[in-house]
C-alpha cells in the first residue's frame, strides 16, 4: 500500500511538486511575517495550483488544443477545460497580487516597516495617541 | 579536519546565512542608490523609541517565535503530507481515460469550430461556452485597479497634496536616469515591434495561441518600455488619465453589452444573428475577436496605470 | 420562458454595469446610480421570488447558447429568492444610513470608488446566490473579496490598511483553499457545472472510488470558506476589519459579505457535494464543534472589550459560531435554522452598526463605554434602534434573534447525541449575549456623571434623514422577520428541498 502511494507519486512527480509548492507558499502566506515574503507566497501558492491544473489537463502524447488542418478528433488534443480555468486564474491572482502589493507600499511608507506583526504594534499605538 | 573557527561573524557561512535572510544587501556598494526623500505630511513613527520594539524584544516573544517557526514547519507539512496523500488517490496524469477528459472536453474540440468559430479551442471555450467567467474575470481586473487606484492615487487638490506630489515626482528622479541616449535608441528599435507584436498576439487571440490578456499585457509592457525611455512628458501627450478612464469604460461597456445580448438570446433561445464567418479567416469567430480587443485594451490600460501608480502616483 | 425568469441575470449585470459606469461619474452621481440600482436590482430580486413561489419549483438560465455541462448556467429558487431580496435591502439601508458619513470618511475624489466597490459588491453577491457553476462561483468570491477590501481602506487610516491586508492575507488563504479543492473535485468529477458533478459526486460515492479524494476536498472546500466567513478558529481579521471601516462598510462586510460564503458553502454542500455524503463522512461533526467554540468564545472576546465596534464584531464572530454550529447538527432543522440565522443576523448587526453610528455622533465621536454613557437620551431613536438590535442578539421573544434560538432549538431536539451540548451552549451562549449586550444598552441608558470626561460641543448634532430612515426601516424588518416568520420559515424549508 505504501509502495504503491510512493510509487504514484513519483509517477506523477509534476502534481508531487506543484503540491509540496503549494504547501510552502500557504504556509508562508499564513505565518510569515514580511509582508513582501507573505505576497510571493501567495504567487507560489496559485501559481503551485495552476501548475497542478495545466497538469492534470495534459494528456500523454497529444497535442495542443488548437484545430489543425481541420482535424477535429478527441484523439488529437489535449483537455482544454484546464487550461482556460488557468487563464482565468492568472488574472485573478496578478489583480490581488497588485491589491496587495499597494497596500504594502502604503504601510511601509507610514511606518516604515514591512513586519506585519509591528505594523499591527504600530497602527494601535498611533490610535491610541490620537 | 574541522578547523576551530574563532571569527565567526566574518565566515563564509555567516555571511551566507545573513544574505539568505535578508540583512545585507550584496549590492551594497555596487550600486548608485539614493536616499529616498521622505513624504513630509506622513506621521513618521520611529519604531525605536515606540514600545513596538521593546516588546519584540522581550524575553518571552522570544520564545514565542521559536514556537512559531516550529509550529510552521509543523503545519507546512501537515498540509503537504494531507494533500499528497489525496493526490496519492487521484487518476494517473496523461491518462485519456481519467474523469476529466469526459463529454464536455469532447464537445468543445469536435464541435468547438463549428458552434463558436475559434480555431484556438481554449478561446473558444473561455469567450463563447464559459464566456460569464472570463467575463467575470474582467470585473475582477476592473476592480482590483480600482482598489490601486483608491491606495496610490495622489489628488491634486489641497496644497499639502500637490507637495506630496513634488516628493514623489523628486524621489522618482532619484531613482531613474532621465533622457538616457542608449535606452532612449535601443526603445526607438524596439517599442514598435513589441506594439506589432501585442496587437497581432491581441487580434489572433481566436487562430492561435494569445488572445486579449497576453497580448494586453505585452502591449502593456511596451508602454512601460517608451515611458522609461522618454519620461512622462512625452507620454502625457500620447496617454492622459482621461484617455485611460474612456477606453476603459467604453472596452467594459461594450464587452458587458455584447455578453449580455449572448447571454440574452442564448437563454431565450433566440437566435443571435451574429455571423461566424469562415473559420480560420482573422474575420471570424463572431463576437470572439471584438470581445479579445476589448479584453486587450483593458489590460494593456491596466498594466501601465499600474506602473505609474505605484512609480509616482498618478499619471 | 417566462421574461421574469431573466431578472437573476438582469440584476447580476445590471449591479456590474453600473459600477463600470461609476468609474467615470462624479461621487454624486455615482451615489445616485448606486441606490437606484440596488432598489432596481431588488425589485428585480423580489420578481424572481414571486415567480418562483408561484410555479413552486426552481429553473436554471444559461448564460449563453449552449446548455449544461457546456456553458455557464445560473440557477434561481425559493431560497436563491429570498436570499437576494433580504441581502439588497440590507444593502439599501446600509448605504443609505452611512450617506454622510460616507460624504464625510471619504475623499472627494474617490466618493465613486466607494461606490464602485459596493456596485461590485452587490453584483458579485447575487452572483454568489445565483450560480450554478463552481468556477464563477471562484470568481466571484475573488471580486467580492477585493470589494470588501475596498470598503475597508477607503478610509486610509493606518488601522484600516493594516486591518485590509490581514484581511487580504485571510482571505487569500481561504481562496487558494477553495480553488485548490475545486481542482481536486473537477479532476474527480470532471465537471465544473453543480449539477452533473453532484451526479458523478453520487456516482463515486456509490461505487466507493475516490474516497480519500472526496474527504479531503470537502474539508479543503469547507476550511477554505470557513475562513473567508470568520469562522473561530480563523476569526483574528474581524474586529480590525469590522471596527474601523465605514459604517456602511461595517454593516456590509459583517452583514453580507460573510453570509454570501456562507450561502455559497450549503449551496455547495447541497447541490454537489450532498449534505448526506458531508453527514456519513462526520464532516460536520468537525464544523460542529468549531461552531460551538465560536459560540462561547466569541462572546468571551466581546465581554473584554470597551471599545463598542470591536464588542460588535466580536459578537459577529459568536454569530457565525452559531451559524456553523446549525450547519454541523446534520439534520434539515439544523439547517433551516442556520439559514434562517443568516437573515436575523444580517439585519440585525447592520442594525446595530448603523445605529451605533447615530450614537457616537452625540458623543464627540468616541466610541468607548464612558462616552457613550446617556448617549440614548441625546439621540433617542438610535438608542431605541440601538436596543433592538441588542435584544434581538440576545434572543427577546418577537425579534428575529427569538426566533432563530428557539429553530436551533427545536431542531437539536431531533439529533440525539448532539441534543444536550447544543442546548448547553445555546444557553450559555445566550447568557453571555445578554451579559455584554445589556451592559452596553444600560450604558447607554444611565445618566451622565459628574467625573466623566465633558463632550465635545458637537454633541446635539441631529442625525440625517437618512440615517434616521435607515434605523427605522432596519428596526421594522428586524420586527418582520421575528413576528411573521413562519411564511419565512416556510420558504427556506421549500427552497432547501428545491436544491435536491
Amino acid at each position: 500500500m505504501n509502495i504503491n502511494l510512493v510509487q504514484h507519486l513519483v509517477l506523477n512527480i509534476e502534481e508531487t511538486v506543484s503540491i509540496i509548492l503549494f504547501g510552502i507558499g500557504f504556509t508562508i502566506l499564513l505565518l510569515h511575517r514580511n509582508l513582501v515574503k507573505k505576497i510571493m507566497g501567495m504567487n507560489i501558492m496559485d501559481t503551485a495550483t495552476y501548475l497542478f491544473l495545466a497538469v492534470k489537463g495534459y494528456i500523454t502524447g497529444r497535442g495542443v488544443p488548437i484545430v489543425v488542418d481541420g482535424i477535429q478528433d478527441v484523439e488529437a488534443y489535449i483537455n482544454p477545460v484546464p487550461s482556460g480555468l488557468v487563464l482565468t486564474g492568472i488574472v485573478v491572482s496578478v489583480s490581488s497580487t497588485a491589491l496587495m502589493l499597494a497596500l504594502t507600499v502604503r504601510l511601509y511608507e507610514r511606518y516604515h516597516s514591512l513586519d506585519l506583526d509591528e505594523i499591527l504594534i504600530l497602527a494601535k499605538e498611533e490610535e491610541e495617541q490620537i | 579536519m574541522s578547523r576551530k573557527r574563532d571569527n565567526y561573524e566574518e565566515s563564509r557561512w555567516r555571511k551566507f546565512k545573513s544574505w539568505l535572510d535578508g540583512e545585507t544587501d550584496l549590492l551594497e556598494h555596487g550600486m548608485d542608490a539614493h536616499e529616498a526623500v521622505m513624504r513630509e505630511e506622513d506621521p513618521i513613527i520611529v519604531p525605536a523609541h515606540g514600545e513596538g520594539k521593546e516588546i519584540l524584544k522581550s524575553k518571552g516573544i522570544w520564545r514565542f517565535k521559536q514556537f512559531y517557526k516550529v509550529m510552521s514547519v509543523v503545519l507546512c507539512l501537515g498540509v503537504i503530507l494531507t494533500l499528497l496523500w489525496t493526490v496519492a488517490a487521484l487518476p494517473p496524469r496523461g491518462d485519456a481515460n481519467n474523469p476529466d477528459n469526459n463529454e464536455v472536453a469532447a464537445r468543445y474540440i469536435e464541435r468547438g469550430l463549428q458552434e463558436t468559430g475559434a480555431v484556438n479551442i481554449v478561446t473558444g471555450m473561455i469567450l463563447d461556452y464559459r464566456a460569464f467567467d472570463t467575463f467575470g474575470e474582467s470585473c475582477v481586473l476592473f476592480i482590483g485597479s480600482c482598489c490601486v487606484l483608491l491606495l496610490l492615487r495622489l489628488d491634486g487638490n489641497s496644497e499639502d497634496k500637490e507637495l506630496e506630489k513634488m516628493v514623489a515626482e523628486t524621489n522618482d528622479r532619484h531613482f531613474e536616469p532621465k533622457n538616457d541616449i542608449i535606452l532612449q535608441k535601443c526603445s526607438c528599435v524596439l517599442v514598435p515591434v513589441i506594439l506589432m507584436f501585442g496587437i497581432y498576439i491581441v487580434l489572433n487571440g481566436h487562430l492561435s495561441p494569445g488572445g486579449g490578456f497576453s497580448g494586453g499585457a505585452v502591449l502593456g509592457a511596451g508602454l512601460i518600455l517608451y515611458l522609461n525611455a522618454f519620461g512622462y512628458k512625452r507620454m502625457g501627450k500620447l496617454f492622459t488619465e482621461k484617455l485611460y478612464k474612456r477606453t476603459t469604460l467604453c472596452a467594459l461597456t461594450f464587452y458587458c453589452l455584447a455578453k449580455s445580448y449572448s447571454f440574452f438570446t442564448g437563454a431565450n433561445h433566440l437566435e443571435s444573428g451574429i455571423p461566424l464567418g469562415t473559420p480560420g479567416a482573422i474575420l471570424s469567430s463572431g463576437l470572439i475577436l471584438p470581445l479579445n480587443i476589448c479584453v486587450g485594451l483593458v489590460v494593456a490600460c491596466t498594466m501601465y496605470t499600474f506602473y505609474t501608480l505605484f512609480r509616482k502616483g498618478g499619471m | 420562458m417566462s421574461f421574469v425568469q431573466n431578472f437573476p441575470f438582469f440584476s447580476i449585470i445590471l449591479a456590474m454595469f453600473s459600477g463600470i459606469i461609476s468609474s467615470v461619474l462624479s461621487g454624486k452621481k455615482a451615489r445616485n446610480l448606486t441606490l437606484m440600482m440596488i432598489a432596481v436590482t431588488t425589485a428585480l430580486s423580489a420578481g424572481t421570488l414571486m415567480f418562483c413561489l408561484k410555479t413552486g419549483e426552481s429553473y436554471t438560465y444559461m448564460m449563453g447558447h449552449f446548455p449544461a455541462p457546456w456553458g455557464n448556467e445560473i440557477r434561481a429558487g425559493v431560497l436563491e429568492g429570498v436570499t437576494a431580496v433580504l441581502f439588497g435591502i440590507v444593502m439599501f439601508l446600509s448605504v443609505t444610513g452611512g450617506l454622510d458619513h460616507t460624504a464625510r470618511d471619504v475623499e472627494e475624489s474617490k466618493q465613486n470608488l466607494f461606490y464602485i466597490m459596493i456596485d461590485l459588491m452587490l453584483s458579485s453577491l447575487l452572483a454568489l446566490i445565483y450560480t450554478n457553476d463552481l468556477f464563477t462561483a471562484y470568481v466571484f468570491v475573488e471580486i467580492n473579496t477585493i470589494a470588501g477590501c475596498g470598503l475597508i481602506m477607503i478610509r486610509q487610516k493606518g488601522r484600516n490598511l493594516s486591518a485590509a491586508i490581514r484581511y487580504m492575507v485571510m482571505s487569500q488563504l481561504g481562496s487558494g483553499l477553495f480553488l485548490i479543492g475545486l481542482t481536486l473535485l473537477y479532476d474527480v468529477t470532471g465537471h465544473l457545472l453543480m449539477s452533473p458533478a453532484k451526479e458523478s459526486v453520487e456516482l463515486l460515492v456509490a461505487t466507493g472510488r475516490y474516497r480519500i479524494p472526496l474527504l479531503v476536498i470537502m474539508a479543503v472546500i469547507s476550511v477554505g470558506l470557513a475562513i473567508k466567513s470568520g469562522l473561530y478558529p480563523f476569526h483574528y481579521w474581524i474586529p480590525d476589519t469590522y471596527g474601523y471601516a465605514t459604517p456602511t462598510g461595517s454593516a456590509v462586510l459583517s452583514g453580507l459579505v460573510s453570509k454570501g460564503y456562507i450561502f455559497l458553502l450549503i449551496k455547495i454542500f447541497y447541490r454537489v457535494l450532498g449534505y448526506d455524503n458531508l453527514v456519513g463522512t462526520h464532516m460536520v461533526n468537525v464544523l460542529y464543534l468549531f461552531g460551538v467554540c465560536g459560540m462561547i468564545m466569541g462572546s468571551v472576546h466581546a465581554i473584554s472589550e470597551t471599545d463598542t465596534r470591536r464588542m460588535i464584531a466580536y459578537s459577529s464572530v459568536a454569530q457565525i459560531g452559531y451559524i456553523y454550529m446549525g450547519i454541523g447538527l446534520g439534520t434539515t432543522a439544523g439547517m433551516v435554522a442556520s439559514v434562517f440565522h443568516i437573515f436575523a443576523h444580517s439585519a440585525t448587526k447592520a442594525l446595530l452598526f448603523i445605529s451605533a453610528v447615530g450614537l457616537y455622533e452625540v458623543s464627540g465621536d468616541r466610541k468607548d463605554f464612558v462616552s457613550l454613557r446617556g448617549a440614548a437620551f441625546r439621540n433617542p431613536l438610535a438608542g431605541i434602534g440601538f436596543s433592538i438590535g441588542a435584544l434581538s442578539m440576545v434572543g427577546f421573544p418577537m425579534l428575529s434573534g427569538f426566533i432563530s434560538k428557539l429553530l436551533f432549538a427545536t431542531s437539536a431536539l431531533d439529533s440525539p447525541e448532539k441534543m444536550m451540548p447544543t442546548l448547553i451552549v445555546l444557553a450559555v451562549s445566550t447568557l453571555l449575549n445578554a451579559v455584554y449586550f445589556l451592559r452596553l444598552v444600560i450604558t447607554l441608558y444611565s445618566r451622565r456623571r459628574p467625573e466623566d470626561k465633558p463632550l465635545p460641543k458637537q454633541t446635539t448634532v441631529r442625525s440625517s434623514w437618512a440615517l434616521r430612515l435607515a434605523i427605522i426601516c432596519f428596526i421594522g424588518l428586524n420586527l418582520v422577520l421575528g413576528m411573521s416568520s413562519q411564511p419565512i420559515v416556510q420558504a427556506i424549508t421549500d427552497g432547501l428541498a428545491m436544491f435536491d
